[in-house]
């Protein structure tokens, strides 16, 4: 037993040793990862590999040493944390004492101290002890750069766990030099290292420690005060990182010159990025000075400091046209939003300074100016929670506050008025701090500002969104103030509507519905606004008043964002599906009753555009109701349309039966359009009852020739419903009998189009879900590119299947849509497409480059760019087709790859820049515009390239120039621009 | 004649101008968006040419230095001509000439054939008012300063995209 052990041992310490040899002498690299995976293993212990070594770490040749070392180091960088305390004791004395070998041992001795530097058992010491060895035995600064590298890691890795002591200065001296970092990668560099990782490593060194404080501070004022713009910004940035691990005592020192640093990058800086750094700094140190612990004895720097600001600041904010004003707003507000002690102490300055100002001043413009900032301090405040409502900094300014408030709001200046809203809503949000008497006059105010012209649009829009945000604070202050008031408003409208009054009364009563929606976003709200619309759309329909398509569809829309409003609160949204659903149908299936005299208002209701607006109501809100609630709907709902079952409906009397799969009157059969939004929204787990038949009656109605619009509703709803039912018989089923419809119809007949409807949306359906059928389909599809019918049509096609849906087929109505579909049938389709038009009869081709158009558009960019260069040769032929989606399409997958490849592309020079000034005056406005993005963008070739070209382009260039729209206008102009610099001096 | 001299190395004249804020981009209206609808070249296009030419000097645009502004500019796009005034930072900026020439071959970079254009100094607020506007008028001159590789170079440096 024994002796089979010693035999086993021996065999593996002659395997080590043949290992090491190979790696050594034999120059091979593979045995090094083999020595480490068996020490890994326990097959062989750190020591016995140094054993093994032996020899060769003795070895006269240093580049045999050095090859020694370094499978050492290696085996130790995989392995570092096996080691003992008393192994990696020997082993960086071993290290230490090879850094005073040969020049050349030098490296790996370095990578093994990396590989010891990151044990967990380092004893104490050692550290300082490995770091006075490298500084004394090497020249860190004059080393290779990726030596340089080892170094920085060992000290990085020593700083986060470790004591550094007495080395700081040295430490500090051999990493800041290369502060601030300036390099460049080589062109093919293989480590790929970017300049961004270089300052990131660097920061993270030099902030790791408050010891460096003394030096580093130093250096970064020098930077920041330097000419250099991205000196500048690393410097803030650094600054920044180091407060997080600063306190009171390694800043106070250098506050006041870092004050004055910040204070002037902010003040006269022309670049924003150094703006908004040195604010970012200011923020850190404020919050580093506020969170320090002070001793009992020492000075609150702090309170000093934010004087120092408020000293510099304050008095331009006195001065509301003058250029230092915003500068000493945002830098006193990034000191302010540091800590609530900071927020305090500036606030109670700036505060009462601002309200002062306010009235002094009586420009609307000026007194804009000062309340934008008094927005700001009073948004900072929402950042702490104050437990005493006294403590509050606001409460002694609340009167003050509210009375500027509504000065503003009266204000004729739409700009403050502006202001003047999002400052009440920022109040508002403040708890415990409007009384019920500053809502009643701030609810008065809204109303009235819902009510504004046209001209000042963003005015009412802020208003409204003001409105609802304070309801969900104040939900009883609405109530009580401002929904009897728009109730009473909405009537009176109603009894203009009748008379037939002009077009402001009409205006005013959608400010009026959209104000009821827009503070619908409280329970106890929606209990009353939903029915004053609902009521609304009665009366509407009632017959009595002169209904017109818009008002109907103004209605839907208010409903429909009360219903998004109630989505997330599970109440609320089923009190509004219970209510509003059952109304809707209601309306709509009174409306689709055959009648003795026809009534142009009734058929209001069954026009497209008020269908597809109710359809997105019932869409809205049935996707977020939970599985048990829906199932009780869908009961009731799903009969209404198979069996004419209308007992849930209010009002439900009606002159004859409902059925909408029979032969019926053709307005009942436009109402699968309701349906298909109810069941497509459903979630995937509600079974719907009846399903066989429903599918049944909707593959019939798709194929039906009278209404298209019926027939594609009927189509959608088949698919959407395809889409989201389980694999199994059942589907396959449904497939089947959809596959027989649609080859019977696509063949020849009356139905074709209709057919071909169908297949467009299973096949999307399918595509949707990755079903192995839709391949099947697809080709199907692509196969129709050549038909002289349907080529057009199914190219188009593409556009759908490529596209987000918004009433069927989408994620929020809960529908199977897998995330890279897109990407998917693009790598499935394209080499077909491209094959199909390269086969195509010429007549037909184009058909090919609209539906490759199509599935190119709609792909992101990143994904598309590596795939273009193969479809090169396909986009510059597009470029003649006469289509205008086809030439948008091909100008903008061009225009990324001019700017990607332009290598490549420089190859086509000549085509390019004949077909893009062609296309610069095309009919459509988009192409014109493209075409003259690629024009500019063609200006990255090689200029050598270009400049044969230059005068051609720049004459043919001062055409658009004179174009009638600016937008083209605008591309020509940087277009030409950038053409004359071309070759040009100081380009 | 044309003196663009003094550009870089040496003590700018004025070192700490005022700094104006920069207009954001013109915001797309529904008009411009239609395809029927003609929109003329107005003063707040013009000015977008060149608010944004960089000055000579600082790194700043003409915009943010408020030399140039909206207010003075004059554009007639039926009768297509066009004035624009633009006033030097001090009273004896000895940039004047060159700003004024950058401005001119912007406008004339980008502006259509069929406009007659006029670039002049604000009337007050330069001492050789009379002198550069005297050289900006002269078409001959202000060709032939444009021959000049090393006038060429800085005009052309003034109308590069700021990266």
């Amino acid at each position: 037993m024994a002796a089979a052990a010693t035999v086993e041992t021996a065999a593996l310490t002659g395997a080590l040793w043949g290992l090491v040899q190979d790696f050594v002498m034999g120059q091979q690299e593979g045995p090094a990862d083999q020595v480490a995976a068996d020490v890994k293993s326990g097959s062989y212990t750190v020591l016995q590999v140094v054993e093994a070594l032996g020899s060769s770490l003795e070895n006269p040749e240093p580049r045999t040493r050095a090859r020694g070392i370094q499978l050492l180091s290696q085996v130790l960088l995989q392995c570092h944390s096996l080691l003992l305390e008393k192994e990696v004791v020997h082993l960086i004395l071993f290290y230490e004492n090879r850094l005073k070998d040969h020049h050349l041992v030098i490296p790996s001795v370095l990578q093994g101290l990396r590989a010891l530097s990151l044990c967990v058992a380092l004893p104490s010491g050692l550290a300082v002890s490995v770091l006075k060895a490298i500084f004394q035995e090497v020249h860190v600064q004059s080393l290779p750069q990726v030596d340089r590298h080892t170094v920085y890691s060992i000290i990085t890795n020593f700083m986060q766990t470790r004591e550094e002591g007495p080395f700081v200065e040295e430490l500090f001296e051999v990493t800041s030099c290369y502060f601030p970092i300036d390099f460049t990668p080589p062109p093919n560099d293989p480590h790929g290292i970017q300049r961004e990782d270089l300052i990131l490593s660097l920061r993270a060194v030099l902030a790791s420690t408050p010891r460096f404080a003394e030096f580093l501070l130093p250096l970064l004022i020098e930077k920041v005060d330097s000419e250099i713009l991205s000196a500048k910004l690393d410097s803030l940035q650094t600054l920044n990182a180091c407060c997080a691990g600063y306190g009171q005592k390694e800043l106070k020192d250098f506050l006041p010159s870092l004050w004055s640093s910040i204070r002037r990058e902010v003040f006269q800086t022309a670049s924003e990025r150094v703006e908004a750094e040195g604010l970012a700094a200011l923020h850190s140190l404020t919050a580093c000075l506020s969170r320090s612990v002070l001793r009992a004895d020492a000075e609150d720097l702090l309170d000093s400091f934010l004087s120092n600001i408020l000293q510099d600041c304050r008095h331009h904010l006195c001065e509301p046209d003058m250029k230092l004003v915003w500068p000493s707003a945002k830098l006193l507000q990034a000191a302010a939003g540091a800590s609530a002690r900071a927020y305090d102490h500036i606030t109670s300055n700036v505060l009462p300074l601002l309200l002062e100002q306010f009235h002094k001043h009586s420009q609307s413009n000026q007194r804009r100016t000062i309340l934008e900032m008094i927005l700001g301090f009073l948004k900072l405040q929402q950042k702490w929670s104050y437990e005493d409502k006294d403590q509050r900094p606001l409460s002694g300014f609340k009167d003050q506050l509210c009375s500027l408030v509504f000065m503003a709001l009266t204000d004729p200046s739409t700009q403050l008025q502006l202001v003047g809203i999002r400052t009440l809503t920022v109040l508002g949000a403040q708890p415990d701090l409007l009384s019920s008497g500053d809502l009643e006059l701030a609810v008065g105010h809204l109303y009235r500002l819902s009510f504004l012209e046209e001209d000042s649009q963003s005015c009412r829009v802020a208003a409204l969104e003001a409105s609802g945000t304070l309801a969900t604070l104040y939900p009883v202050a609405f109530s009580s103030y401002l929904v009897p008031k728009l109730a009473e408003e909405l009537h009176i409208g109603e009894s203009d509507l009748t008379r037939g009054d002009g077009p402001t009364k009409c205006s005013r009563h959608l400010c009026c519905m959209q104000a009821l929606s827009a503070v619908s976003t409280h329970p106890s709200i929606v209990k009353e606004t939903l029915p004053l619309l609902l009521q609304h759309l009665w009366q509407v329909n009632k017959g009595n008043m002169v209904a017109q398509s818009s008002e109907v569809i103004a209605v839907c829309q208010s409903l429909q964002q009360v219903a998004e409003k109630c989505q997330q609160d599970l109440e609320s949204c089923w009190y509004f599906h219970q209510t509003a659903i059952p109304c809707l149908l209601a309306l709509a299936v009174q409306a689709s009753m055959p009648e003795k005299e026809p009534s142009v208002l009734r058929k209001v209701l069954l026009e497209d555009d008020v269908l597809a607006a109710m359809v997105s109501v019932i869409g809205t809100a049935t996707t977020h109701l939970s599985p048990e609630l829906a199932a009780q709907s869908v009961a009731c709902i799903v009969p209404l349309f198979l069996d004419g079952n209308v007992s849930f409906l209010p009002e439900n009397s009606f002159p004859s039966r409902f059925q909408p799969f029979q032969d019926g009157p053709s307005g009942q059969r436009r109402l699968v359009a309701l349906l298909m939004a109810f069941v497509c929204s459903l979630p995937r787990n509600v079974e719907i009852p009846q399903l066989n038949q429903l599918m049944r009656e909707l593959l019939e109605l798709s194929c039906c020739q009278s209404c298209p619009f019926s027939s594609t509703a009927a189509a959608k709803c088949f698919a959407g419903l395809l889409n989201k039912h389980p694999a199994g018989q059942q589907l396959d089923e449904f497939l089947q009998l959809a596959g027989d419809k649609m080859e019977a119809g696509l063949g020849s007949g009356p139905y074709r189009s209709q057919a071909f409807t169908l297949l467009l949306w299973v096949t999307k359906a399918l595509v949707l879900r990755y079903h192995p059928l839709s391949s099947c389909l697809t080709a199907r599809l692509m196969g129709l590119l050549s038909d002289p019918e349907l080529g057009p049509a199914a190219a188009d096609g593409f556009s759908l299947l490529m596209s987000d849906c918004t009433d069927v087929l989408t994620r929020a109505g809960h529908a199977e849509v897998r995330i890279m579909f897109r990407q998917r049938f693009f790598t499935d389709n394209v080499p077909t497409l491209v094959q199909g038009f390269h086969a195509a009869p010429q007549d037909v081709k184009p058909n090919y480059l609209k539906g490759l158009s199509h599935v190119l558009n709609r792909l992101p960019k990143p994904v598309l760019l590596p795939e273009l260069p193969t479809l090169l040769s396909l986009l510059l032929e597009a470029l003649s087709c006469p289509d205008s989606v086809v030439q948008l399409s091909t100008l903008s997958c061009l225009q990324p790859l001019l700017l990607e490849a332009p290598q490549v592309m420089s190859l086509h020079v000549d085509t390019l820049v004949t077909k893009f000034l062609n296309l610069s005056s095309s009919p459509s406005m988009a192409v014109r515009i493209a075409a003259l993005q690629c024009m500019h963008a063609l200006t990255r070739l090689p200029t050598p390239v270009l400049l044969p070209y230059k005068p051609q382009v720049i004459r043919a260039l001062a055409k658009p120039l004179d174009d009638k729209k600016r937008l083209v206008r605008k591309e020509a102009v940087s277009a030409r621009g950038e053409w004359f610099l071309l070759g040009s001096p100081g380009s | 004649m044309m003196g663009g001299g003094g550009v870089g190395g040496g003590l700018l004249e004025n070192a700490n101008p005022l700094i104006y804020e920069r207009s954001g981009e013109r915001p797309v209206t529904a008009g411009e968006e239609d395809e029927q609808v003609p929109d003329s070249i107005d003063a707040r296009e013009i000015f977008d040419l060149i608010r944004s030419i960089n000055d000579p000097e600082h790194p700043l645009t003409l915009e943010e230095l408020n030399v140039v502004e909206q207010v003075r500019v004059q554009v007639s796009d039926p009768e297509s001509t066009v004035a624009v005034a633009f006033t030097p930072t001090i009273p004896h900026c000895s940039m004047a000439t060159l700003i004024g020439l950058s401005i001119k071959v912007k406008l004339l970079r980008s502006l259509p054939q069929r406009f007659k254009m006029d670039v002049h100094i604000t009337p007050g607020t330069h001492a050789s008012e009379h002198a550069v506007n005297k050289q900006l008028a002269d078409k001959e001159r202000v060709a032939a300063a444009l021959e000049n590789t090393h006038l060429l170079e800085v005009v052309n440096q003034c109308l590069s995209a700021r990266s």
